[in-house]
């Protein structure tokens, strides 16, 4: 792959078979991945450490997908961080909802490994 | 398929915990006090398992979770309210929905027409409530569920597994134009793509954009410099750049992948592309065809130099790109600042602190701790024979190495413990299903759920506590018009609570019922000839005769607790896990039941001691303190038992080798040793024994494995010496000793026999 440095994404999911479908497909296509189960361990996992992508499931305890993206787009640090949300909603006002929150894209579950691939190279190389 | 499988796992093993959520929440949910958190909880557990289940393809699973899922979403929006009928079909729809991933697990196709009753419910809870539409017709719900396509989201991505297909019918559906004359196996596009200038502030990078279309084919990327403005106007954030991109693909590759580059900027750009046909004929598809003269419209800008080929660039742009500049700074920056201040030890719910690990890897792990722990009294042993004095380091060591590998032991078994609330948990619904069975009202108060135990142990505890629990609510309590007769709160009260006590874990089923009958358990207990008529026993052995084999109080045997199960089952269970039971009752304040079970089932702390040539292995959680009596402190009763004056108390005291049988030991107790011992309920007692050796960590090899059960004993051991000691249970000794030096007393037949290896002629001398 050709990224020379392993670019990092974070997988925010309360689904641990989601997390783990995420983690393994982008490990294999040469990302490194870390994992949090709501919006609130999103934010502390980004404090603690520069990521290159975030994908966000939208329906989360603790903090939503929705809120965890408006949160990031508030700090200045973060306003062009690509954001993916990771949705079953495929319901365009959801798309636009997250749009308007500042996300980047959209991924539709149940996604496909490559499609998967395919949209995060498209955000984040 | 590889890669799928290996989530199957994972997916069952969450399903399984977010069911007993929604389970939990469901059966705290009632009439009147909607918690919206815990209805919010519901529908994320419901959800994510549809979500998984729409990953693997069972699309029963997908179709029936998305009525439940559709019910539990009007729930939190408040559209429709919580009624009882409505939590006993959401109850029913959890149930259901374990069954269909029971199936998807067996890989079995469902029974048919499985999920119709409820999934009709499920309807007309939604239909009831809504401007009184009728509920739609059962026959439609009962078309096989697997034919309800699940709505909405199916249409970007595949099923997972079907990757390969899906990309394949995607790359069959889109012959891009050209193709047919077979002349042109590659096609030329052209793409326009003018971004507004606030696209990289929704965090899309144009720099991946062209990466990812160069993916596509072979793309010759020209930058468009026009708009840029001075140096000091620049807004590091905005964008202006545009890009002209020829690709050259395959003609496999279709518009729509071109399109998937630009997904997400869609409305954030102007986008024009066009395939540039080899044949004229051939006209582009459809495309935003506002403009589609070749150059975007000519700029103004005095520096402009005419023409795009003069003023583009033939890099990728991607080092101009403020974006990258920017993260490239922040790469360097990243490690001149660590943030460890605040997040160092904040877990803060992120999963990667915890690692799924096969409980085989952990057992293995176990055993190998419990083979050390041999080796190590093994060294022990050895070193005893040395010189003293001699060898001082390699004392120490020892010494150290005994230490480490208590640590060790203690860290191993923390990895096999589990909270006992996941049985807890079960009970909630247990006491429901019994409280409408009986007719009686019942509350159910937990405690220490968090209190944990050795996984094998917890398993263990479903079956006995189901059954106390039964036995309670069935046998206990009394009918709500009885107790507020007698004036007692109409709901009786079950209460479970869990704790630790002198390394063991103790469960306690407390009810306020009625408490146990006495004179009904006694003359039964007579009737079925377990005890002798005439005998007289105490409150307590009364109370302990429901333990007995083939005991039942019950005149009917009702359809709850009498299930061919006495509390005898549970008792021979309990004592399988190197555990105990007892009852205490008040008449007409209720009954406890206490159990008492060890935290791990591997290894234990014990004090060796040596009577005749046999060794033992006492737990050390069982010893109060070992002591050379005078004669003075001894003293025989009337009824021949010794017992012997200890700090102010009377204590009875048990030859350890009249028990067993052991030939060659002291008999008296001034020149043996009398180690006292304690048992969970308090209860003290002195057992003779020769000689004390010392204390050491023993590995528990089980008896009724290898062997069969025998009484007063609770495992057996290996010691460093290789020599296979026995590890006594103390409250076992205490009841045999109980019964054998009450040879005068009448007691019940059926009571267990002292027996090790055998009766031994030297058993009945017993005092």
């Amino acid at each position: 792959m050709e990224p020379r440095v392993k670019k990092k994404v974070l997988t925010v999911d309360d689904s641990r078979t989601m997390r783990d479908m995420v983690s393994f497909t982008l490990r294999g296509a040469g990302y490194e991945v870390v994992e949090a189960a709501d919006g609130q361990a999103a934010m502390t996992a980004i404090a603690a450490s520069k990521v290159d992508l975030v994908i966000t499931d939208l329906n989360m305890p603790v903090m939503d997908g929705l809120t965890l993206i408006r949160k990031l787009r508030a700090i200045p640090a973060h306003r062009s961080l690509p954001i993916l949300m990771l949705t079953t909603e495929a319901d365009d006002s959801k798309k636009a909802e997250g749009r308007a929150a500042g996300a980047t894209g959209w991924i539709v579950k149940p996604f496909n490994p490559d499609k998967l691939i395919s949209v995060v190279q498209k955000v984040c190389g | 398929m590889d890669d799928l499988s290996r989530f199957k796992q994972t997916y069952f093993d969450e399903s399984a915990e977010l069911m007993a959520v929604a389970e939990a929440g469901l059966l705290r949910l009632s009439p009147g006090d909607v918690d919206m958190d815990e209805v919010n909880a519901i529908f994320r557990a419901v959800h994510s398992i549809k979500g998984g289940a729409g990953a693997f393809g069972f699309s029963e699973l997908v179709a029936f979770s998305h009525e439940f899922e559709t019910v539990m979403d009007e729930l939190r929006n408040g559209a429709i309210p919580v009624t009882t009928d409505l939590i006993d079909t959401l109850i029913r729809a959890n149930d259901l929905l374990g069954q269909l991933l029971g199936c998807a697990g067996d890989e079995i196709d469902p029974p048919p027409g499985l999920t119709d009753d409820t999934v009709a419910a499920l309807r007309h809870a939604l239909a009831a409530n809504r401007t009184g539409d009728p509920p739609q017709p059962v026959a439609e719900s009962a078309a096989p569920p697997a034919s309800a396509t699940p709505d909405d989201e199916d249409d970007e991505a595949g099923i997972f597994g079907d990757a390969l297909a899906a990309i394949h019918a995607a790359r069959a559906d889109d012959d891009p134009p050209g193709t047919g004359s077979g002349t042109a196996d590659r096609v030329r596009w052209t793409i326009r793509f003018r971004p507004k200038s606030d696209l990289l502030l929704s965090g899309n990078e144009p720099a991946y954009m062209l990466r990812a279309l160069r993916r596509l084919g072979e793309a010759d990327i020209h930058c468009h410099l026009d708009d840029l403005p001075a140096l000091a106007d620049l807004d590091a954030e905005l964008l202006h750049l545009s890009w002209t991109i020829t690709l050259t693909a395959d003609a496999s590759v279709g518009r729509d992948r071109i399109d998937d580059v630009f997904e997400f900027v869609a409305d954030d750009c102007d986008l024009q592309i066009s395939a540039d046909a080899p044949l004229p004929a051939v006209v582009e598809p459809s495309a935003p065809a506002a403009s589609a003269a070749p150059p975007p419209p000519a700029r103004t800008e005095p520096s402009a130099v005419p023409g795009p080929p003069a003023a583009q660039t033939t890099t990728t742009p991607a080092t101009t790109s403020p974006a990258t500049a920017k993260s490239d700074g922040a790469k360097t920056d990243g490690p001149a600042k660590p943030r460890s201040g605040n997040s160092g030890g904040d877990h803060g719910g992120l999963t990667t602190h915890t690692i799924r690990v096969d409980l085989d890897k952990i057992d293995r792990l176990v055993n190998m701790v419990g083979e050390m722990v041999i080796t190590q009294a093994m060294i022990a042993e050895h070193l005893r024979d040395l010189p003293p004095g001699q060898f001082q380091e390699l004392q120490e060591g020892l010494e150290q190495l005994a230490q480490h590998t208590r640590e060790l032991r203690e860290s191993v078994m923390s990895i096999r413990a589990q909270p006992v609330s996941s049985v807890f948990s079960r009970m909630p619904r247990l006491v429901r299903e019994c409280a409408t069975m009986t007719g009686k009202e019942v509350l159910l108060a937990t405690s220490g759920e968090n209190t944990e135990v050795d996984k094998t142990v917890v398993e263990n505890l479903v079956d006995p506590l189901t059954h106390m629990i039964r036995n309670s609510i069935d046998h206990g309590l009394e009918g709500p018009e009885e107790r507020e007769r007698i004036g007692k709160p109409r709901a009786g009260t079950v209460h479970l609570s869990a704790q630790h006590r002198s390394g063991r874990i103790v469960i306690e089923v407390t009810d306020d019922g009625r408490g146990i009958n006495r004179a009904k358990v006694l003359s039964k207990a007579i009737e079925k000839g377990l005890v002798q008529p005439g005998a007289s026993l105490t409150d307590e052995e009364i109370d302990n005769l429901i333990f007995l084999p083939g005991f039942s109080t019950a005149d009917q045997v009702s359809n709850l607790s009498g299930r061919g199960v006495g509390m005898d089952v549970v008792r021979r269970n309990i004592s399988a896990l190197g555990g105990r039971i007892g009852v205490y009752s008040t008449p007409g304040e209720g009954s406890r039941f206490v159990l008492s079970l060890p935290l791990t089932l591997a290894v234990l702390d014990g004090m060796v001691i040596s009577v005749g040539e046999e060794r033992f292995v006492l737990p050390l959680t069982n010893i109060v303190e070992s002591l050379r009596p005078k004669p003075v402190d001894l003293h025989g009763l009337v009824n021949k038992c010794d017992v012997m004056m200890a700090r102010g108390e009377y204590v009875r005291l048990v030859y350890l080798h009249r028990l067993f049988g052991i030939p060659k030991a002291v008999d008296d107790a001034t020149r043996g040793l009398v180690v006292l011992v304690e048992t969970e309920d308090g209860s003290r007692l002195g057992l003779v024994v020769d000689e004390v050796l010392g204390q050491q960590q023993v590995v528990i090899k089980s008896l009724e494995s290898n062997f069969r059960r025998l009484d007063g004993v609770a495992a057996a051991t290996i010691l460093g010496d290789g020599r296979v000691a026995l590890i006594l249970d103390v409250a076992g000794l205490r009841e045999m000793s109980r019964h054998s030096g009450d040879s005068d007393r009448a007691r019940p037949t059926a009571t267990p026999t002292p027996a090790l290896a055998g009766p031994s002629p030297r058993q009945r001398q017993t005092v």
